[in-house]
């Protein structure tokens, strides 16, 4: 693996409630104790279900959302940052080098904007540009890149369809130039005959920019085409990574193995589901105790109801956090 | 094959608009059989939902339908014209009588100030002669039937404090509690999470073998319709191109923008295999190709002919129909 662009370490994020006046005010903990690192030019995949805790691990690593514990640096070759003590005059730089592609391309545009005012904002209230020529050089070049029709530059997003959109909001994002982006359900709301060509691009934006992608998805089978490692995610823990081959051949943590079965075949006769899983995920304001997944597991012994699994290492990158997969890879 | 329990002819619907008419659905005729799931695939736009609407006169005011369209709906020895029904009583047939439907986000179809269980009660009474207590009892049942922990509790709980899953399961026993014939399902499972979405389509599975009902399953998801239909029908841009058995479909489709749509779909038995989009985007319908609607897509558009012709439904030796001229022309060579 490349030199970590992103690395953390325990990192957690807490969200206090509204509680009692007096005694323990309830906490969400959206994210709990998790440990990655994202490889200089990697397409990072990150799958859980709703409530998993994927989006708000996103947008800790932009400082979008409060760092309550645990460390996160970001070292790009060029600056450092710890970012959990970022400074202001270092975070208003960090915001050039990190960005973010919204999930919903028809909320995310403003439309009372055109197409070439949407690009150019970030470059104008970064200060990235000295002069009206410059900004619109930049922008062109950017939206060239994206597949965008240079004419349609002076319309407003209406006008637009939802991969049309979805390009828009790709080049608004890739226009400062940044090094690490976080790629949040960014196909989810396409239909699948235009959600494979946005994917191609950002695939091919990628190598061209040398970019590194945080792809945060709830669908296994866009994540299995698009990303070379994968982590998983379950009630704010991290319950497996691995490479993606590695991990989509070789599934351990019973929860990555439930959430691949449910995937629906494209075979009729293929109606093989053995590993349904029954209920749904806890609320994390009250997670259970041990293992966050024990109440789902078919494999629960009394150890997974007692402790809570550590990552353990398998070699060749792969970690699983589960007491029992030695025993169920046998 | 013995009468449709649902046929729908020609049936052709523009809307009012600012900019003109609209044409949403254009000459779209298929049958339903008793018990059969019928699956409706298409891009957003593609008018699948307002077909889907039409077969209960949803749609808002602003459509006009076409005077050839007919839809007929044949239960208990009858059959019913569905666009004779003018008056709010006789629709009660086609509007939670014969036929149910459950939509995407449930959180949208719930009332928000009215508990789960006095919506479900609500509509048993009116459908049926029954009185509060017994069409209680009937929902409580209903909502254990789809597995809903402590549905006693529950019934009087609002849709606010359902999970998302929850709330579809609950949906899905309402739609069913006044034993439909058809069951009309579109996109029930979009918003949900692969897990959940697993046990919901599970569970309509079920009740389509207890209830021997039939559904019209609206999805753009090929994998959840394999896993459900037993006829697949193809839209695109208000069209219907391509019509089969699920395996003629999924396994050998004839249409180019079928083909598309299933090359395009990451595949988890072959990573190597490079995501193929259709080319293109999906033309806005103030502005429709003429001749064949797909010809600004196709990759093998023979041209000329494509961009004047309409073509017409070929049926191939297994049933399985298209309307693309490739295919005609190849019938006729044959």
């Amino acid at each position: 693996m490349n030199e970590p662009i992103i690395s953390t370490h325990d990192l957690s994020v807490h969200f206090p409630l509204t509680g009692p006046l007096f005694g323990e005010k309830p906490v969400v903990r959206a994210v709990e104790g998790v440990s990655v690192e994202i490889g200089k030019g990697s397409f990072y995949g990150l799958v859980g279900e709703s409530g998993s805790g994927k989006t708000t691990f996103g947008r800790a690593l932009l400082r979008a959302a409060p760092i309550t514990r645990g460390s996160a640096i970001y070292n790009d070759g060029e600056v450092k940052y710890d970012l959990p003590t970022i400074k202001k005059h270092e975070l208003t730089d960090y915001r050039k080098r990190a960005q973010l592609i919204f999930q919903d391309p028809y909320a995310a545009l403003s439309p009372r904007m055109t197409v070439r005012d949407i690009i150019a904002e970030p470059l104008e209230v970064m200060g990235l540009t000295k002069s009206r020529e410059e900004t619109d050089e930049r922008v062109r070049e950017i939206a060239a890149k994206c597949r965008i029709n240079l004419e349609h530059l002076r319309r407003f997003p209406h006008a637009f369809s939802g991969g049309q959109r979805q390009r828009i909001s790709i080049a608004r994002a890739l226009v400062s130039k940044p090094n690490f982006i976080v790629a949040d359900e960014s196909v989810a709301a396409l239909d699948v005959s235009i959600q494979a060509d946005v994917l191609n691009l950002l695939k091919s934006i990628q190598q061209d920019m040398g970019l590194t992608f945080l792809f945060i998805s709830h669908d296994l089978s866009v994540v299995a085409h698009t990303c070379d490692h994968v982590a998983v995610m379950y009630l704010g823990r991290l319950v497996e990574t691995a490479p993606t081959r590695e991990l989509f051949a070789n599934p351990r943590h019973p929860y990555t193995k439930a959430l691949l079965s449910a995937i629906p075949s494209l075979d009729p006769d293929d109606q093989g589901n053995p590993l349904k899983l029954e209920g749904e995920i806890p609320s994390p304001t009250n997670p259970p105790p041990g293992c966050k997944f024990q109440t789902r597991c078919r494999y629960a012994i009394d150890l997974c109801r007692k402790e809570e699994p550590k990552l353990d290492k398998l070699g060749d990158d792969h970690d699983v956090a589960c007491h029992r997969w030695k025993e169920l890879a046998a | 094959m013995s009468t449709p329990l649902i046929s729908v002819k020609d049936l052709t619907l523009s809307f009012k608009t600012d900019e003109g008419l609209v044409k949403a659905v254009d000459n779209v005729s298929f049958d339903i059989a008793p018990g059969e799931v019928m699956g409706l695939v298409g891009e957003s736009g593609s008018g699948k939902s307002v077909t889907a609407k039409s077969l209960m006169l949803l749609n808002p005011d602003n459509a006009v339908y076409d005077p050839k369209s007919s839809i007929t709906l044949n239960v208990d020895d009858q059959s019913v014209d569905v666009f004779s029904l003018k008056k709010a009583s006789e629709q009660m047939i086609i509007r939670g009588g014969a036929i149910s439907m459950i939509f995407q986000e449930p959180m949208a179809s719930f009332a928000p100030a009215i508990s789960i269980g006095e919506q479900m009660v609500e509509q048993l009474m009116i459908h049926s002669t029954m009185n509060h207590a017994r069409a209680k009892e009937i929902s409580i049942e209903m909502l254990t039937r789809v597995g809903i922990p402590d549905p006693a509790q529950r019934f009087g709980q609002y849709a606010f404090e359902f999970s998302g899953g929850m709330r579809q399961r609950a949906m899905v026993a309402m739609a069913l509690s006044t034993k439909p014939k058809l069951l009309i399902a579109d996109e029930p499972t979009t918003a949900l999470d692969v897990t959940i979405q697993a046990q919901v389509i599970d569970l309509m599975k079920d009740l389509v073998k207890e209830f021997h009902m039939a559904i019209l399953f609206i999805t753009h998801d090929l994998g959840v319709i394999a896993q459900t239909a037993d006829q697949v029908a193809v839209m695109y841009l208000g069209k219907l191109i391509e019509k089969g058995s699920v395996r003629q479909v999924l396994r050998n489709p004839q249409h180019p923008y079928t083909q598309g749509l299933l090359d395009a779909l990451p595949r988890l038995d072959d990573l190597d295999r490079p995501l193929k989009p259709v080319e293109g985007d999906i033309p806005s319908p103030l502005d429709r190709p003429s001749g064949c609607v797909f010809n600004t897509r196709c990759p093998v558009t023979l041209g000329n002919e494509c961009e004047t012709i309409i073509p017409k439904f070929t049926t191939n030796k297994d049933g399985q129909q298209v309307a693309c001229l490739l295919a005609q022309t190849q019938e006729a060579e044959a």
